[in-house]
Formats: structure tokens, sequence, C-alpha cells
């Protein structure tokens, strides 16, 4: 119990709980400003989710491909850097998934093609960000300037391949793609909501996130050249190769996003009329996560929720949905500046103290 | 040469927003504190001056209104700038993380507003805005009277900020201090510059003229706020002032430069040979070559050394 007890009370767990209340709190003040019932907005918001086992499905495939792109930029941060591209590496991910699977799709067995396609999009999510890791080793180029490039030709390649090699007649989008990761399985029992292997891709590279980080020398060697370069230079690290490979490693996770998407909901590709906006979702969910791969999955599990359910609140209260943007924006604010929340925290903080000393 | 002088027109009216913009960007980071909130300060900017000039034009104050709206979008960029110096200095926030919260908030409180004003519709109703204005006398050049001399005021003075700019942070003593805190913050606290009041006024300049640059936009560029009005000019306006090197001069070349690429992508397809080329190639021109210009002859950047760290007194 004392060991329970220990484990909440550290200000790690109860600094993002307190946070995530505040930015409740500041949501429903806004409602209230704008003359809405934040009660009814809110509880619409989670019975959509929560309310039937449909909504309840895609709200977990929504957040799967948060969880990746918020590793992909929580390992890039935790190695120093800051990758802005997890929107083109997605796009590049989803490319490669669609080129594999539509062109190879007669050719090979299904028990090769998928899992072909997958790798195709996380090898080339991965190059795809190496590109902005190598220029920023070996000629010192700020990442946050190639990576904002690299999102933009991302988006014209990924146009340019579908709408030449892979486009249905008449349409602006790629042929049906056979390689699927739908859970067709599962369907039944979540009224054919759209989950797919990607949420277990997830979950898994999470897994290897954690290991790698912390329980690998390589993964020590990367955390230290992201909490001080010159500190892992002097120990005999090679810092560039270091960050060559964590943003590798980033792209890889973004370039699953990519497959997961394209393999399991949509089972085709269309012309993008505009960045999708993964790679941004992805920064917030890596930050509300702390950095840290199991932060980052409950994370992704709350901002899938509050961004699949704002459709809900909309129907139910008539609450404009981009509120639910000022709510996540107010939690990362206050988990951002925990002097805030230390000084809301501090006449309970006292009390404690004054326990442990009886 | 009168599609010439109507290119490099074009290309200013495309690259004023990213001049005022990345001038903002200039003032923050100059200071020490990374402003990746750029983005949301446009859309904050943007949206203001589409609602205060929708009611300065309802209010009948005709031409003058759109200098209404360059007004609001000033005030309420400095007060979103507030927020992302608050937590960012005051709170000693990670200015990354504070300046993203920036484009979270921008993103969803400016389209809840127009929302709630404008009876659940996702746009602002068309506004005026600006008309171009012709020099007297400059405007007869040939090529660069149609191309500078015959412009919006906003890019008039867009291009007067610039010299002004550079002026004030290095002919200044004000830009001196600015500089030295972004530099070296424990020295200059020694030498008696107050480094949170330069940081705070560095960020406030920041939003002012990131608003501006989001004005520019609604009253020159689509007349109207709606949720993909700046959709990404703010990180183009943040890689103009890295590629720039922090310094207003070459900001405002890389803003020209990425201006004259989303220019050429209109002009380029009234060629014949443009049709043998495919469209994503030529879409692509700006971005690849900025890389290729990084790689080859800017080399590393020279950032402000103290960036992104918050200052603490104790650590002297």
């Amino acid at each position: 119990m004392s060991r329970l007890r220990k484990i909440f009370a550290t200000d790690t767990y109860i600094i993002p709980l307190v946070a995530i209340l505040l930015g409740f709190l500041v949501g429903a003040i806004v409602m209230l400003i704008g003359g809405y019932d934040p009660i009814a907005a809110y509880s619409a918001l989670f019975q959509r989710v929560f309310g039937s086992s449909y909504d309840f499905g895609e709200a977990i495939r929504e957040m799967t491909p948060l969880m990746l792109t918020g590793l992909a930029v929580a390992f890039a941060f935790r190695s120093g850097m800051f990758n802005i591209g997890a929107d083109g590496q997605v796009m590049i991910g989803m490319t490669a998934a669609s080129v594999v699977g539509i062109k190879l799709g007669g050719v090979l067995p299904t028990v090769l093609l998928v899992p072909l396609a997958v790798i195709a999009a996380a090898l080339c999510g991965g190059l795809w960000a190496g590109i902005a890791g190598y220029l920023k080793a070996k000629r010192g180029i700020n990442e946050v300037i190639t990576t904002i490039m690299l999102n933009w030709i991302a988006l014209f390649l990924s146009n340019y391949i579908v709408r030449t090699f892979l486009l249905l007649e008449g349409q602006n989008r790629s042929e049906d793609n056979p390689a699927s990761l739908s859970m067709t399985f599962l369907f039944s029992t979540f009224d054919n909501a759209r989950l797919h292997w990607g949420t277990v891709i997830a979950l898994a590279a999470a897994t290897f996130f954690y290991i790698y980080l912390w329980k690998t020398k390589q993964g020590y060697e990367m955390r230290a050249v992201g909490l001080n370069p010159h500190a892992a230079e002097y120990a005999g690290m090679n810092v560039g190769r270091n960050v060559v490979k964590a943003m590798f490693i980033s792209g890889v996770f973004a370039g699953l996003a990519g497959a997961g998407e394209v393999l399991g909901v949509f089972h085709y590709q269309s012309v993008f009329a505009a960045s999708p906006g993964y790679g941004f979702d992805g920064i917030a969910v890596a930050l509300l996560g702390l950095t840290h791969p199991l932060g980052v999955i409950l994370a992704a599990i709350l901002y899938g929720t509050l961004t699949y359910g704002s459709a809900g609140m909309s129907f139910g209260a008539d609450v404009p949905p981009e509120l639910i943007r000022i709510v996540i924006g107010s939690i990362i604010f206050f988990i951002a500046a925990q002097g805030i929340v230390r000084w809301v925290l501090k006449p309970f903080y006292f009390k404690r103290k004054k326990e442990k000393v009886l | 040469m009168e599609i010439l002088g109507q290119l490099l027109n074009t290309t200013l009216v495309f690259s004023t927003a990213l001049i005022f913009a990345a001038l903002g960007g200039i003032f923050s980071e100059r200071s020490g504190v990374v402003n990746i909130g750029l983005e949301g300060l446009m859309m904050f900017g943007a949206f203001a001056a589409a609602v205060g000039g929708y009611y300065a034009q309802e209010a009948g104050m005709g031409e003058w209104a759109p200098w209404v709206g360059v007004l609001s979008a000033m005030a309420v960029g400095v007060i979103g700038s507030l927020i992302h110096a608050v937590a960012s200095i005051t709170f000693k926030a990670d200015q990354t993380i504070s300046g993203t919260v920036i484009n979270f908030l921008a993103a969803g409180s400016t389209l809840y507003m127009v929302k709630l004003i404008f009876d659940g519709s996702g746009e602002t109703p068309l506004i005026d805005g600006f008309s171009k204005v012709a020099i007297p006398g400059l405007s007869k050049i040939p090529v660069i009277g149609e191309g500078i001399f015959n412009s919006y005021p906003t890019t008039y003075l867009a291009i007067i900020l610039v010299i002004v700019i550079y002026f004030i942070l290095f002919k200044t003593p004000f830009g001196l201090r600015l500089r030295a805190v972004g530099e070296h913050p424990s020295a200059a606290d020694t030498l008696g510059v107050n480094v949170n009041k330069m940081r705070y006024i560095g960020v406030m300049l920041s939003g002012l003229l990131a608003g501006i640059g989001g004005a520019t936009i609604t009253l020159t560029t689509t007349g109207t706020f709606a949720h993909n009005t700046i959709s990404g000019q703010g990180f183009i306006a943040i890689a103009a002032m890295i590629f720039g090197k922090w310094n207003p001069l070459g900001a405002f070349g890389a803003a020209v430069f990425f201006g004259l690429s989303q220019a050429i992508r209109n002009y380029v397809q009234l060629f014949e040979w443009s049709k043998s080329i495919p469209q994503e190639f030529i879409f692509m021109i700006p971005y690849v070559l900025t890389i290729i210009v990084l790689v080859s002859a800017v080399g590393r950047s020279s950032a402000p050394k103290a960036l992104g760290e918050p200052y603490d007194p104790s650590k002297r």
C-alpha cells in the first residue's frame, strides 16, 4: 500500500493529471463564455466514444496513428532533435505501402505481400527522416527547416506517384490496395469499426522504444547525445551517427503509421489536397506523453478520445468541435509550465508534509 | 517584359506575410526564445484582421477598414504571444513546447470564435481588404514600376520594416541588449540588462509582427479567414528566418525566394513547355532548392547561443 501511494504521489503522475483537469476546466470556462453548457458538451463527448461498440472501435482506430507519430516525435526529442517532419514521413510510408501493395498484389501471396508492404513503409519513412538526420550530422543544417521542406516534398512526391503509377481511372485516388491489415475477425464484435493490426504494431513499437532507449547500450548513447551532445562527444560517442540513427528510427515509427492508415483503414491512397496533419498531432501527443513511450500511449488514448468525441460534442451540445483543441492546447500548456500546476497544488502538498511528520 | 513585372509583383504579394512573420521570429529568437508558434500567431492575426476589418467595414469606415483589421491583428498577436512568454520566460517551460501550445490554441480558438460570432459558419464573411497603391512617378519605371511600386500598402510597410528592424537590431542600444540577452544572458544581466524584460519584449514583438503577417493574408489574398487560411505559412516563415541566419536582410531574401517560387507556380503554367513537366515537380522546386542552397552555400546555421534556454540567475 505504501509503495502504491509512493508511485501515485510522485510529480510524474500528479502533474499531468492535474494539468488534464485544468485543461478541461479551461475548456469549460471557454464554453461558458460562449454560452454553451459544458457538462452537456463533455458528457456528449464521452457518450460518443463509449456509447456504441462501433464508435469505441473507431476511436481506437483514431488513436493508432497518433501513437506512432507521437512515438516518432518523442524518439527524436529524446535524441535531441525536433522532428516536425513526421507528417512527410507518414505520407512517404503510405505511398510505399501503396506501391508495394498495388504493384505486387497479383504477384506475391498475401502472407508475403502484407509484411513486405509494411516493411517498405517503415524503411521509406525511416530513410525520408534519415535525410534530415544526415544533413544535420554532416552539414549542421537545422533539422527544423529540412523536415519542413521534406514535408512539402513528400506531399508532392506522393501525389505524383499516386497520379502517375497507381491512379484508379477517372478518380482522384489510387486503385484498391489488395494488401490489408484489417482485423476482420474483430469486425463483427465492433460493429464493423475499421480496426487493424496497426494498433498492435503501435504497441510493439512503444515496447521497442522503451527497451531500446533504456535497456541497451545504443539507446544509452542516444539519450546521452540528446541530453548533451558535447559531453557525449567528449565521452567518445559518435554524435553524428547517433543523430542519423535516431532520425531513422523516428521515421520508421511515422512510416508505420502511414502503413496502418493505407492498409488498415482506407485500403487506397487519395491524392492529398493538403498536408494531412498526422505529424502535428504527433507533436502534441509526444509532448502530452512527456516523450516517454508509456506516456505517449496514454496521451494518444486521451487525444484520440477527445478528437473522436469532439464530433459528438457538436451534435449533442452544439459546441464547435474546435473547442477540443483549446482543451488539448491548455493541457500541454499546463504540463509545460509546471510552475503553475505546482502553485495550484501547493496547499495539498503542505498538508501531506504535515501528515508525514505525524 | 510585362510578365516579368507581374511575376515580381505576385512574388512580393506572397512574400509580404512571410517577411512580417520572419521579422517577428527574429525578435523572439534573437532574445533567446524559440518561436515555433509563428504559425499560430499568424492565425491569430489573420482571424483578428478578418473580424476587425469586417466590423470596421460594417461601421462604414470604407478604405480605412483594413487598417482597423491590421491594428486588431497586432493586438491579438501580442496577446497570443503573451501566453508563450509567460510559459517559457516566467515559468521556464520548454520553449518548443509552449510554442506548439500557441499553434494549438490558435487553431482551436480562432475557429471556435468564428463559429461563435458568425452563427456556426466556418468562415468569416468576405471583406474588401487593401487595394494596390501606385506610387506616382516610380510606378512608371519599366518592370520594377509594375513589379514593386504598384503594390499593397502592407508590402511597402514590410520592405520599410526590414530596413528599420535591421537598424534597430544592429545599430541601437536596444538591439544590442536584445541580442546580448540571446547570446549570453548572464553577462547581460551582470551589466544591468533585465533579461526577462528584454525577452518579453522580443516575444511580444514577434506576436505583433506575425499578427500583421497573418493580417496581410486575409486583407490582400483571401479576403476571409477559414481553417486553411494560414496552412503552413508560419512554418515557412520559420524556415525563412533560419535560412536568413536570424538577420532581417537575410530573412527578407529568403522570404522573397519562397514568394518567388510560389509565384512561379502560377506563371509557369502559362508556358507551353511546362506541360511536359509533371506539375508536382514544379511545386517541389522551392523546397528542393532550399535544401540544395543550405547544403551547398549557407552551411552551419548560426543560431543565437542561448536560444532555447530559460534564464536562471542562480546558475550564473
